[in-house]
């Protein structure tokens, strides 16, 4: 009981450090890294909701963008309407000759109702899709290309409804928020930290929900699911349920793209967006919530100093990464993590504490499977 | 044009979509109904396929050339289907959706291969005179042509489905791909040997998508990102058809062609899109397993 309440103050004492640390980004890095980190941040929102789709339910989502541009575009859409002179029609809209604010557009004057409608749309959308196909008992394969084809139908109709959806520019020049400018430093500092802090949310709730006996019986279908449904348990419900939490946390985290970035458009949504997600989660290590931020931190901070060095080579990197992770490394980071620990413990962290069992410190790495990963 | 005219241009029109696609699928439903095994760099061995039939043109410009293109590119795709297979795909046995990410990446990888090499603007093969002109129809018809490209294209569809079907049927090494097909271990057991069969499988299917691309340059340029116009679309062929079954592919290709071609008469091309995936969750929900169930004791079919 000791050494638990140990480890259990430990672990919350490192994730305490990390968050502090976090937290004082503003502080010692570029404004642009900063900029950067936020808009990352945001984004492992929806590698942790990825984590737990993928990693401990088994399902392999290719249109998480979807999710993340239904969040985003409510939003936006809010941000634009609040943006202009009443009475007045969004700049595109005056383009293709629109004459009047659609009803469905009107109500997102209403910042609760798009606050809401940020988090419902994709959670609701998601539900209804996986309902469909999972209560048929239709998954695997076919739900990653079920989903893949949504990410496709979903960007083709944002860039050919340009009247309603701004097209393929998508929505940008919002003003501000809550009478916040999202222009000014300070706020985006604000929203470095909501977003810290959201992040955080979502992680120990994530983190609670895998605890609790909806986690064991997600993992045992990821894991059986026939042998889950001999022992009296419909698997549908359940896989429903956690692709609802993915969306949710897909839609937070286009949301905060969104304010971070000041535009959301069908290029962060389509097919491409939405594989390149997978590999944030795959890089980390699929079932590590931890590893889903870490993967989309160094995935995207690579992308990043690629492709703004070399913009030919980072395809060929991603590429590589799809191909190396998945054949070498299905554990992704967390994987060589967890092996590490095992092989060496916290050896530099051992003066500091008794000796313990022997066979904890010792060199074989029992039941240790890297880098052979679960089969999925 | 009479209203009639504009409908059955539309229909031949969904016909040789369709051709396209069932080419496309054929690969993706075998490799996917044999290996369970789901090609995403499928859609780039169409583009291998339109880029080496241009290469073949460009060094044989007569007009025989576009018959050996078609040659090079089946023989081309078929020999780097058989290398991914070796390299990567028996490595990732039994682990489907890994498999799925992996040829992903390296469909990203000769993507950017063929911008790099070729550049982001698409090259065209010029199609043979022997091609040029077309069948105008007459009566109630009338103005509507049918191009001999397209025309073509179906015939060599159909073609192709005929020849696999038959090496399915009738070959020895046909044979032993329908042993794995319905029952892999007891194959196994019986002494074929599955991993060539896996190979022979794959490598057919990407020869296949390799003519698909070639035909595919006839009416459209090739560029880098050709493949991943038409491999949603393979997928949902796939989907519908049930798991490697060669009637369900044709039939789903069918479907799917026409029913994106009629829409596209009364939506815009994007709505048709959206439409057509409705469709395809709404045919799940009666159909799970595609048109043609392949019925099997085992519960993990």
């Amino acid at each position: 009981m000791q050494s638990r309440l140990d480890l259990l103050r430990s672990k919350a004492l490192r994730y305490g450090i990390t968050l502090l640390v976090f937290a004082a980004a503003p502080y010692f890095l570029s404004s642009y890294d900063v900029s950067l980190l936020g808009r990352f941040l945001a984004m492992s929102i929806l590698a942790l909701g990825l984590s737990l789709v993928w990693g401990w339910g088994g399902i392999l989502s290719l249109g998480q963008g979807v999710f993340f541009g239904l969040g985003g575009y409510a939003i936006a859409m809010h941000l634009k309407l609040a943006a202009l002179a009443p009475g007045d029609l969004p700049d595109f809209m005056v383009w293709t000759g629109m004459d009047h604010l659609p009803g469905w557009w009107s109500v997102f004057h209403n910042t609760k109702f798009a606050l809401v409608a940020a988090l419902a749309a994709p959670s609701l959308a998601a539900a209804g899709l996986a309902w469909l196909v999972f209560h048929r008992r239709v998954g695997g394969v076919y739900f990653a290309l079920i989903t893949q084809a949504l990410a496709l139908a979903f960007g083709t109709l944002l860039i050919s409804q340009q009247s309603y959806t701004g097209g393929f520019n998508g929505l940008t020049d919002f003003g501000a928020l809550f009478g916040f400018p999202l222009a000014d430093p300070r706020t985006e500092r604000l929203l470095y930290w909501l977003t810290l802090a959201l992040l955080a949310l979502v992680f120990a709730a994530l983190q609670w929900v895998l605890s609790t006996d909806f986690g064991k019986i997600l993992m045992a279908i990821r894991d059986g699911e026939n042998r889950m449904r001999f022992l009296g348990y419909n698997p549908a419900p359940y896989k429903v349920v956690a692709f609802a939490i993915g969306g949710a946390c897909a839609g937070v985290a286009g949301a905060l793209f969104t304010l971070h970035v000041g535009v959301i458009s069908p290029a962060m949504v389509g097919v491409v967006p939405s594989i390149e997600m997978v590999i944030w989660v795959a890089v980390g290590g699929r079932s590590s919530l931890l590893g889903a931020i870490i993967g989309t931190l160094l995935v995207n901070f690579g992308k990043d100093r690629i492709s703004s060095a070399l913009p030919e080579l980072w395809l060929f990197v991603m590429g590589l990464l799809f191909v190396v992770v998945v054949m070498i490394l299905p554990r992704g980071l967390s994987g060589i993590g967890e092996h590490w620990q095992r092989l060496h413990g916290w050896r530099f962290l051992a003066k500091f504490r008794k000796p313990s069992d022997p066979k904890q410190g010792g060199r074989t790495c029992v039941g240790c499977t890297w880098p052979y990963g679960r089969r999925s | 044009m009479g209203e009639g005219g504009v409908i059955a241009g539309q229909i031949f029109n969904g016909i040789s979509v369709a051709s396209i696609l069932l080419l496309a699928a054929l690969g993706l439903a075998l490799s996917f109904g044999v290996m369970n095994v789901i090609n995403m760099a499928h859609g780039e061995m169409l583009m291998l396929g339109g880029y080496l039939s241009y290469l073949a043109c460009r060094v044989l410009p007569g007009p025989g050339g576009f018959l050996v293109a078609l040659a090079v590119a089946f023989g081309g795709t078929f020999l780097f289907g058989a290398l991914l297979e070796v390299i990567v795909i028996r490595r990732l046995y039994g682990r489907p959706l890994d498999t799925l990410l992996a040829t992903w990446g390296i469909s990203l990888i000769l993507q950017q291969g063929a911008r790099s090499l070729f550049g982001p603007i698409g090259v065209e093969v010029v199609a043979p005179h022997w091609l040029n002109g077309s069948v105008s129809m007459h009566g109630t018809l009338a103005g509507l042509d049918l191009p001999y490209v397209r025309l073509f294209i179906i015939v060599l569809a159909i073609a192709v489905l005929g020849l696999v079907a038959l090496f399915i049927a009738k070959t020895a090494w046909g044979l032993r791909l329908r042993a794995v097909h319905q029952d892999r271990e007891m194959a196994e057991a019986l002494g074929v040997n599955t991993r060539t069969v896996d190979l022979v499988v794959f490598a057919l299917g990407a020869g296949v998508a390799g003519l698909a691309g070639s035909v595919l340059a006839l009416i459209s340029p090739v560029t880098p990102t050709v493949g991943q116009s038409y491999i949603v679309y393979a997928f949902l062929v796939v989907i519908v058809g049930g798991l490697g079954s060669l009637v369900g592919t044709a039939l789903a290709a069918l479907l799917v062609g026409l029913f994106s071609c009629s829409l596209q008469i009364f939506t815009s091309v994007s709505l048709a899109d959206v439409l057509l995936l409705v469709l395809v969750i709404l045919f799940i929900q009666f159909r799970p397993k595609g048109i043609v169930v392949r019925r099997s004791r085992a519960i993990e079919a």
